[in-house]
């Protein structure tokens, strides 16, 4: 059976930049446009790093700065400083 | 750069701000301080394995926060200085709106009361500080949700007193019962039934579709609540996944416990979202998925996803799924039949389903909608349309356990009513399913106490001997303004001439078209 994680943001400006740098560093990831708000789900493990929202932005990121953004989430949570990821064991 | 080197990174950062502020106690003890940790049988042995993932300290909380509610309130601002109550797609919309304030937000507020209360009660800091965080959350999205709700009040009805209601109109004991059966357990019980099985497990159907719908009706303070309260919501689903798998990693005495547990949160969150279903089905104008397509997303798909992680500590997917669903294809329009026909006693207008709503009906229930609904639809059209508009004037017979009448069919059957019933100390007792009977039969001395609204108004609780009584002067509900059939009334007429740009004089005729 497949075991899909998934992240939804509001559909805004921030959420642009997630999404972009999202689906550089998951390729494999399917995004999904719903009235206000984007999904992204993919098998088992989606990551979010602070190094390419960086670059994406052009400005320092926090990590937790996707806290405003976020609508939903789908998977185990492991965040740190560099990086937030959601996955299936 | 300099500056960053010098800051705590997020893990030293958590340490000191939450498990570095708690002590232990010397001249009281542990379980003298935290009574309530023990008498449901759940066994820690260690919190300081408690994770809290997103590793938030109060300070970054208080920073975030205090950015989405700028945003928030700019929003209704705009909102309300640019009439956009006149943009939504239609006034029955609005009748979305008033379910949600008296049914959804006091369960805000409500959650409120249970985080503050069971954060109280863990030995553990990282719960404690987790429990605080959620309920400061959830008093925020009362306080949002009335709010952004208050701009309707001013130019619809039936918003006027929702808090009242709430804890008195017969079909919101179906939300109200589901809270308080979880705030009156202990504080093991209410974060399975609230952080993981309603928040983790459920909550996205209901703010989810129910956001994106408001979205696509043009309700733009709605939505925007919405997403503001459901970025926390992110927070407090993390919290329910690892709530449970703390629980389940402390002691293999816990895994029978949690499953009973599951089993029925599951099912009593299943039967409230009932009332979600038929928002979806039949009060958007505008609609963006069928119930059943968001229950195959949000529980199928993601719930299985879910319940195949925690195989490993012994947990199985709740008891009664199957009948769960394959109750998609049905629940939404036999809880829509029973709105329509005791709409006399809502705080909300309903009505059938226009033609091309039937259409979308017919496509996204292709086994269900033409075959056992459809007819009793167009009957009752037609009877509203020759001036005999159905109203049911017999009280339903409730569910001791979910409160709702037993409207509900068979799994296998759908032309027969699932109705159960058992004696317990010489009296009989009566059930929707044999999910909410299994409920009843663990803990009867809770149920038997169940304040049911047809029971209390047959005893002469209700502030009259008949229904129109109870309705005006014991719901505060102003017949014939708020309640009854939306064609022809004042909600109606306003609506039409809001689209006819007939100008209006001043705010205080708003509601007096009746």
């Amino acid at each position: 059976m497949s075991q899909k994680v998934f992240i939804a943001f509001q559909d805004n400006d921030n959420a642009r930049y997630l999404v972009d740098a999202v689906m550089q560093d998951n390729p494999e990831a399917e995004v999904q446009y719903q009235p206000a708000m984007i999904r992204i789900e993919a098998e088992k493990r989606l990551v979010i790093n602070r190094e390419t929202m960086e670059e994406t932005l052009g400005r320092e990121w926090d990590v937790q700065e996707m806290l405003i953004d976020v609508i939903s989430i789908g998977g185990n949570v492991d965040e740190d400083d560099d990086h937030f990821i959601l996955q299936w064991n | 750069m300099a500056i960053k080197n010098k800051k705590l990174n997020l893990k030293d950062k958590y340490q000191y701000l939450t498990r570095d502020m708690a002590w232990e106690p010397t001249y009281q003890k542990k379980e003298d301080i935290y009574p309530d940790e023990r008498f449901e049988g759940i066994k820690i042995t260690d919190w300081s394995q408690w994770e809290d993932p997103f590793r938030l300290t109060m300070d970054a909380y208080w920073k975030y926060q205090a950015e989405k509610e700028k945003k928030l309130y700019a929003i209704f601002d705009a909102f309300a200085q640019n009439n956009g109550h006149q943009n939504i797609s239609d006034a029955r919309y609005v009748n979305s709106l008033k379910l949600f304030l008296s049914g959804v937000s006091p369960l805000e507020y409500a959650a409120f009361q249970g985080y503050a209360r069971v954060g109280r009660q863990f030995s553990g800091a990282g719960a404690r500080v987790a429990c605080q965080m959620q309920a400061i959350d959830e008093l925020r999205h009362s306080q949002t949700q009335q709010h952004a709700m208050s701009h309707y009040n001013k130019h619809f009805n039936g918003l006027h007193d929702a808090a009242h209601q709430h804890d008195r109109i017969w079909f919101l004991s179906v939300p109200k019962s589901f809270f308080d059966d979880a705030r009156s357990a202990g504080p093991f019980e209410f974060l399975t039934a609230i952080s993981f099985s309603f928040e983790y497990v459920l909550t996205n159907l209901l703010f989810v579709p129910f956001m994106s719908g408001a979205a696509y009706n043009g309700d733009m303070a709605t939505v925007t609540f919405g997403f503001s309260a459901q970025s926390d919501e992110a927070r407090h689903m993390t919290l329910g996944l690892e709530v449970i798998k703390f629980i389940l990693e402390q002691h293999e005495d816990n895994v029978p416990i949690i499953q009973r547990w599951i089993d029925k949160w599951f099912w009593r969150g299943f039967r409230l979202l009932s009332l979600v279903g038929m928002m979806m089905d039949y009060m958007l104008p505008n609609k963006v998925m069928s119930w059943a397509e968001a229950w195959e997303v949000y529980y199928e798909q993601n719930g299985g996803a879910l319940f195949k992680d925690l195989e490993r500590y012994g947990i199985r997917p709740p008891k009664y799924q199957d009948v769960a669903n394959a109750a998609k294809n049905h629940v939404s329009h036999q809880a829509w039949s029973t709105f329509y026909q005791y709409s006399q006693a809502t705080n909300f207008h309903t009505w059938m389903p226009e033609e091309e709503e039937m259409a979308w009906l017919s496509e996204k229930y292709p086994e269900t909608f033409d075959k056992y609904y459809r007819a009793r639809f167009e009957h009752w059209d037609k009877e509203h349309k020759e001036g005999r508009r159905f109203y049911n004037n017999t009280l339903p017979q409730l569910c001791q356990v979910c409160q709702i009448p037993v409207i509900f069919t068979e799994k296998d059957d759908p032309t027969v009513f699932s109705h159960r019933q058992i004696k317990h100390e010489g009296e009989r007792y009566h059930f929707c399913s044999d999910g909410c009977c299994d409920i009843f039969k663990n803990e009867p001395e809770k149920y038997i106490q169940a304040w049911l609204p047809v029971h209390q108004i047959y005893q002469g609780n209700c502030g009259g001997a008949d229904v129109a009584t109870v309705v005006e002067k014991y719901y505060h509900i102003n017949p014939g303004v708020d309640n009854m059939e939306y064609h022809g009334s004042p909600d109606h007429q306003r609506w039409l001439d809001i689209k006819g740009l007939k100008p209006l004089k001043s705010n205080s005729e708003k509601k007096s078209a009746a």
